[in-house]
């Protein structure tokens, strides 16, 4: 196997691996805050208890972000050596500035939430929540800085160096609110707290059916139902506000999402459909003239097909339509499960099915999918661009690391995050059967 | 301000990110490699505890330094971690690793569970501080780098008896520098053993100090050549033995705070040390010299200098404010209770 495709392999199994685990710990991040500060408001010991639970969680979330994002930080110089003398001087400032603005204030105040119960005033603590929570927010805002100045990159000029040409930034604030970075951070985000919330809401569930700690669970799944109901429905108007910033920006990712080869008005949207790349067509259920419609509110928006690119330009279509169209699936029913359970929440009768928690159980299981499939589609509908236009994913790896120094990385690789994930679920496997403990409750001092 | 005072401000502040690292992680590094020392399972969970609440964050330290360099280097952070690869990659998987085997270690009570990963805790902590050393004994010695910074690295060429030598002197010193923050974790009979470990520590470091000064003047005369030029220089080498020679000093009046204070005086001195023997280079060519990486041929624009300094003005006061702050949250004795390893 060639170098290029190992690197892109590694690159994806890495960041899909330690992509589990950020969406997490910004969405329970959230939450957390949530708890806490409806401790702080209520004084209900109940609260107290489902943060400090969560809290035990949230580290482990954290110690395994971390873990795993090591490598991310570094994989742009040992697999992207081009890439990186290329984009240096624009890609590698938001990269510092999320460690200088965001790991150091999660992981400095994380000391403080898991270990400075007794340490600390309530007020600190809950202040320390609240940091850790924003450091979280931050390390999403400059990962999608530097993300989407990829996708859509603004602010540069090319410079001849006297080691070839480079991109040097014109404008920071330029860069850093290029045309996408908005729209795709909302979306982050509201993934992340897609995932977070639903995380919640299955091990509370779970304890439901196992009919343990209930009066915990049940708090816990409000407290989450909450955001998930916020988030899911957000989602809806913030997808449609990415692709329609898509079909601006980038009209061949666009033409991918949906499979459309030929340029005109009156596009259709496929609901679900399978894209035959040899008769350039899609067959599916489809909706005539919705893709128009919704991209330019009106069916006689022309939208532009994969036809207009020579094919050395085109993304692979199959790969981005499925992960584009099963991340929107997912997403419909994700706001299925919100509302439907925020209703029945509210009527009194989420708990009494056994196979409607079940489902919740499993639930957890959504958001992640879909957030791993949207960033598919978002990484490899930019494709064959790792730059959008301006340089080729082939041009950009390190031409002096071999194939097989390649291949000896990625097994080390996916064998450590391979046991990285085990340990992972079996710690979270053992705090979720520990679940809250006594201690967990406020000292009595505090009670009012 | 001239922009090549840009350059100038972003080595030094590379140099100080990697301080941080070195002086952060280095105890908890320093821990890993003498916990095998510890015999009774409970001493090996305080050991554990005593980095705690602290080794994960130690770490951020060296992502950060790493997105610092990208974003004022990027050709520093292209060749070294391209050239470095395997080197690099081994690197990682033992941070990693060694994270693992934190968490996992007392997951299970069986004997043979928690040896296992006692040894692996210990192992991939020795490891990983003898690549960080070998990785600066080669940017020190040279590496044979192509015109357009391309290097070809290999790992067998990058192991020889200089990067040994830097690579062993990291181990010494993170093992001084874990050993007095044990001191300052332990109480009781443990911290009577601990003490004891200290001063063979000092003496393996002051060993590997003076060798690796002595190796280093005889073949690397670009390393010495700043002080040469410069006499005044010789102020930070003295200063460095004095907070050596106060190490001991303190621990024998029992203050090993101060003794873990002057540890990490010398070791942001002996980096000190190593920055102005290399300035301006940041990675040394050899045989062609004039291939070398400096802090002006390796870097990003004045412009992004400029905003990545005005960044670090804003964000490090807060990062330094608030990681003393944490750090005296936690002060003091380790206590094991429910939420320990």
């Amino acid at each position: 196997m060639d170098m290029v495709l190992l690197s892109r392999i590694q690159f994806a199994v890495t960041i899909g691996f330690h992509y589990f685990y950020p969406p997490l710990s910004i969405g329970l991040g959230l939450v957390l805050v949530l708890m806490e500060g409806l401790y702080l408001r209520t004084r209900n010991p109940l609260y107290h208890q489902l943060t400090r639970f969560w809290v035990r969680i949230f580290g482990l979330i954290f110690a395994f972000g971390v873990g795993t994002g090591i490598v991310m930080e570094f994989e742009f110089g040992t697999n992207w050596s081009r890439y990186a003398r290329f984009v240096g001087d624009i890609f590698g400032s938001p990269l510092a500035a999320e460690g200088i603005f965001a790991f150091f204030l999660e992981s400095g105040f994380l000391a403080v939430l898991l270990f400075g119960w007794e340490r600390v005033s309530p007020r600190l603590h809950f202040f320390s929540t609240v940091m850790v929570c924003l450091g979280a927010h931050f390390s999403a805002i400059w990962i999608i800085v530097a993300n989407s100045w990829m996708q859509t990159p603004t602010a540069y000029r090319i410079v001849e160096t006297a080691v070839g040409p480079r991109a040097e930034i014109t404008s920071f604030w330029g860069a850093v609110l290029n045309p996408s970075t908005g729209d795709r951070l909302v979306h982050t985000l509201l993934g992340a707290w897609q995932a977070g919330a639903f995380f919640v809401i299955s091990v509370a569930a779970y304890y439901l059916l196992k009919r343990r700690h209930e009066a915990f669970a049940r708090a816990s799944i409000r407290v989450a139902l909450a955001v998930a109901a916020v988030a899911s429905l957000g989602q809806l108007v913030s997808g449609h506000s990415n692709a329609v910033m898509v079909a601006e920006h980038q009209p061949a990712k666009l033409a991918a999402f949906e499979g459309i080869y030929e340029t005109g008005a009156s596009a259709d949207l496929t609901i679900v459909g399978w894209v035959d790349e040899e008769n350039r067509t899609v067959r599916g259920i489809k909706i005539p003239g919705l893709l128009s419609w919704l991209v330019g509110g009106g069916t006689d928006t022309v939208i532009r097909g994969l036809d207009e690119w020579p094919a050395s330009d085109r993304p692979p279509v199959q790969l981005t339509f499925q992960s584009y169209h099963w991340m929107v699936a997912i997403g419909m029913v994700l706001i299925a499960l919100a509302w439907g359970g925020a209703l029945l929440a509210w009527r009194g009768q989420l708990f009494r099915w056994r196979w409607l928690l079940w489902i919740y159980v499993l639930a957890v299981l959504l958001p992640q999918a879909a957030n791993q499939l949207g960033w598919a589609a978002a990484e490899v509908g930019r494709q064959p661009w790792i730059v959008y236009e301006l340089m080729r994913t082939a041009d950009a790896t390190s031409d002096t690391v071999t194939a097989g120094q390649v291949l000896f990385s990625l097994i080390l690789f996916t064998v450590i995050y391979l046991a990285l994930f085990v340990v992972f679920i079996v710690l979270l496997d053992q705090k979720v059967r520990k679940g809250p403990l006594p201690e967990d409750l406020p000292p009595v001092a505090e009670v009012r | 301000m001239g922009s090549e005072l840009y350059n100038v401000i972003w080595y030094a502040l590379v140099g100080i990110l990697l301080t941080g690292y070195a002086i952060l992680d280095g105890f908890d590094l320093g821990t890993g490699a003498l916990h095998l020392l510890a015999r009774s399972d409970r001493d090996r969970r305080v050991f554990l505890n005593a980095i705690g609440p602290f080794w994960d964050g130690n770490q951020v330290w060296l992502v950060t330094g790493g997105g610092a360099l990208f974003a004022a280097f990027p050709h520093v952070y292209a060749t070294a971690f391209s050239g470095f690869y395997v080197a690099f990659i081994l690197l990682l998987f033992m941070l990693i690793f060694r994270g693992v085997s934190i968490h996992v270690r007392s997951l299970r009570a069986g004997r043979a569970w928690r040896a296992f990963w006692d040894w692996a805790f210990s192992a991939s902590s020795v490891i990983a501080s003898l690549l960080i050393g070998v990785a600066l004994g080669n940017v020190a010695w040279g590496v044979p780098i192509e015109a357009g910074f391309r290097y070809r690295g290999d790992l067998l060429q990058q192991i020889h008896p200089y990067s040994l030598l830097t690579g062993i002197m990291v181990v010494a010193v993170f093992m001084m520098h874990g050993a007095i923050y044990l001191v300052m974790k332990t109480e009781g009979d443990l911290n009577q053993r601990v003490r004891g470990w200290v001063r063979p520590c000092i003496i393996f470091f002051v060993l590997m100090y003076a060798v690796t000064t002595l190796a280093t003047l005889l073949y690397l005369e670009h390393m010495a050549e700043p002080f040469r030029r410069q006499p005044l220089l010789f102020l930070v080498p003295a200063l460095n033995v004095l907070a050596i020679a106060n190490i001991p000093r303190e621990m024998h009046l029992g203050r090993e705070v101060r003794a873990f204070t002057s540890s990490a005086v010398a070791m942001a001195l002996l980096l000190l040390l190593f920055g102005l023997g290399m300035f301006p280079e940041l990675i040394h060519s050899r045989p062609d010299v004039a291939n070398s990486l400096t802090a002006y041929n390796a870097s990003s624009s004045p412009l992004t200098l400029k905003t990545m300094l005005v960044m670090a003005a804003i964000g490090m006061p807060l990062v330094i404010g608030y990681t003393i702050h944490i750090y005296r949250v936690f002060k003091g004795k380790v206590k094991l209770d429910s939420m320990s390893y």
